[in-house]
């Protein structure tokens, strides 16, 4: 019998693979890796690209990650994919947009009502409106 | 005749009412079932990810990570996960509560606080109070994807490690089941590896061991621990909307309950009223013949 190591392929939003295999190729940063069963503990970045699951000798599972992790201990393979493509400066903006909407949001505090606040303004009327009612009952 | 006719015209209106939160809660009750499997599929990957950071801190990496280290605390950041929509019950609410009791403890300790929100009740409710909001997301939708809370996180990571926060926390609420939702309060930096090391499935004991790191131990460490906060705070994401749906199915239920309630007891006073215009009729009538 041909030895076989467990694979698992997650990435953040779901379960993509898991089960045994003979051998993992994966597109590491520096350069493509094989993985075959009782590889020695190995952690590497993952470039954008396919990961060959070999099942079988007939059977080759392809499945594309846009980036990721892989972790490798002698019987398992662990590849934690990226769901979209990363990059230091889209991450880098996307930081950006937070913190200028945060800024915003505070700079505008004067102008228009903000629905929510003016929600909570609401529910705290509603709540002193009915400890009002409630004293006026037990006054009656 | 004319008797009654406000209190059949409110009857109306509690009935229409009812409609609208009678189809509210079927929808939280729909949506609800896709979020929870939606919560369910995160489950894996933040699965692995942890268990590879406990190997990593079985390992013996030649580099110490910063976010491993702690630090003296003189401010914190705290990322604070909420619905964008209200109509949820008391689910908002008692998150803050939770907070603001934290915010207090620390106040107290002197340590000042950062703010990140994500969903729009939050920034609210933090503006209202003036708290410090550094960055913050909303309107991330039924389908929330990780991309949408990256950037976020990077503010948070990106003032960690430029020293301005010495602490990460997240707090968000916890699904126990449809009826019970449970605010909890995280800390994400830094990393504790002790908690992490209760695993029944760790067969590699204390030898001596440490990965091979591809290109090296810095640049593996750096994304990885990026990638375990993001799952982590993700995670919260989508529990939290898991959260709301049901808790607004709940609350929808109750309202609509209320409703009923309110309905039938109306329907009682305005029969009673009819009936006594009735026979406040029939009476006159009568009176009236013998008078003839």
């Amino acid at each position: 019998m041909t030895m076989t190591v467990h694979v698992d392929i997650v990435s953040a939003e779901n379960e993509i693979f898991s089960g045994l295999a003979e051998m993992v190729f994966a597109p590491a940063e520096l350069g493509e890796v094989g993985i075959a069963p009782r590889h020695a503990p190995l952690i590497t970045k993952l470039l954008p690209g396919e990961v060959r699951v070999k099942v079988s000798d007939t059977e080759t599972l392809e499945y594309h990650v846009s980036g990721g992790i892989l972790e490798v201990q002698p019987h398992l393979v662990t590849v934690l994919a990226d769901t979209a493509i990363r990059a230091a400066d889209i991450d880098e903006a996307s930081a950006l947009e937070a913190k200028a909407k945060a800024e915003e949001m505070l700079s505008d505090k004067s102008g228009k009502i903000d629905f929510a606040k003016a929600q909570a303004e609401l529910a705290q009327a509603m709540s002193q409106l009915r400890t009002l009612n409630r004293l006026r009952k037990r006054g009656r | 005749m004319a008797v009654g006719k406000e209190i059949r015209t409110q009857i109306a209106s509690i009935k229409n009412t009812q409609k609208i939160t009678r189809a509210m809660e079927m929808v939280a009750a729909s949506k609800m079932r896709k979020t929870k499997d939606r919560m369910q599929a995160t489950r894996p990957y933040s699965k692995k990810i942890s268990q590879i950071i406990r190997h990593l801190a079985h390992a013996n990496p030649e580099y110490k990570h910063p976010f491993l280290l702690a630090r003296k605390v003189k401010r914190v950041g705290v990322i604070i996960i909420t619905s964008d929509r209200g109509l949820c019950g008391g689910l908002n609410s008692n998150l803050f509560r939770t907070v603001l009791k934290d915010l207090a403890a620390w106040e107290k300790d002197n340590i000042e606080v950062d703010i990140c929100t994500i969903g729009t009740k939050g920034s609210s409710f933090f503006a209202a109070i003036n708290a410090s909001i550094v960055a913050q997301i909303g309107k991330l939708g039924d389908t929330p994807h990780l991309n949408d809370i990256v950037g976020i996180i990077k503010v948070m990571l990106d003032s960690y490690t430029n020293g301005t926060i010495d602490e990460l926390y997240v707090v968000s609420n916890e699904f126990v089941n449809t009826m019970t939702q449970k605010p909890v309060i995280e800390k994400l930096i830094p990393v504790v590896a002790n908690e992490l090391e209760n695993d029944a499935e760790d067969h590699f004991g204390n030898k001596h061991w440490d990965y091979l790191y591809e290109p090296d131990a810095k640049d593996v460490l750096d994304t990885l621990l990026t990638r375990y906060i993001e799952s982590i705070v993700y995670q919260g994401v989508v529990e939290n909307n898991a959260c709301e749906q049901s808790a607004r199915m709940v609350a929808m239920k109750s309202a609509s309950d209320n409703a009923g309630n309110i309905i039938d007891e109306l329907q009682l006073v305005y029969n009673k009223a009819r009936q006594a215009a009735i026979t406040q009729e029939i009476s006159e009538i009568v009176a009236g013949a013998a008078a003839v």
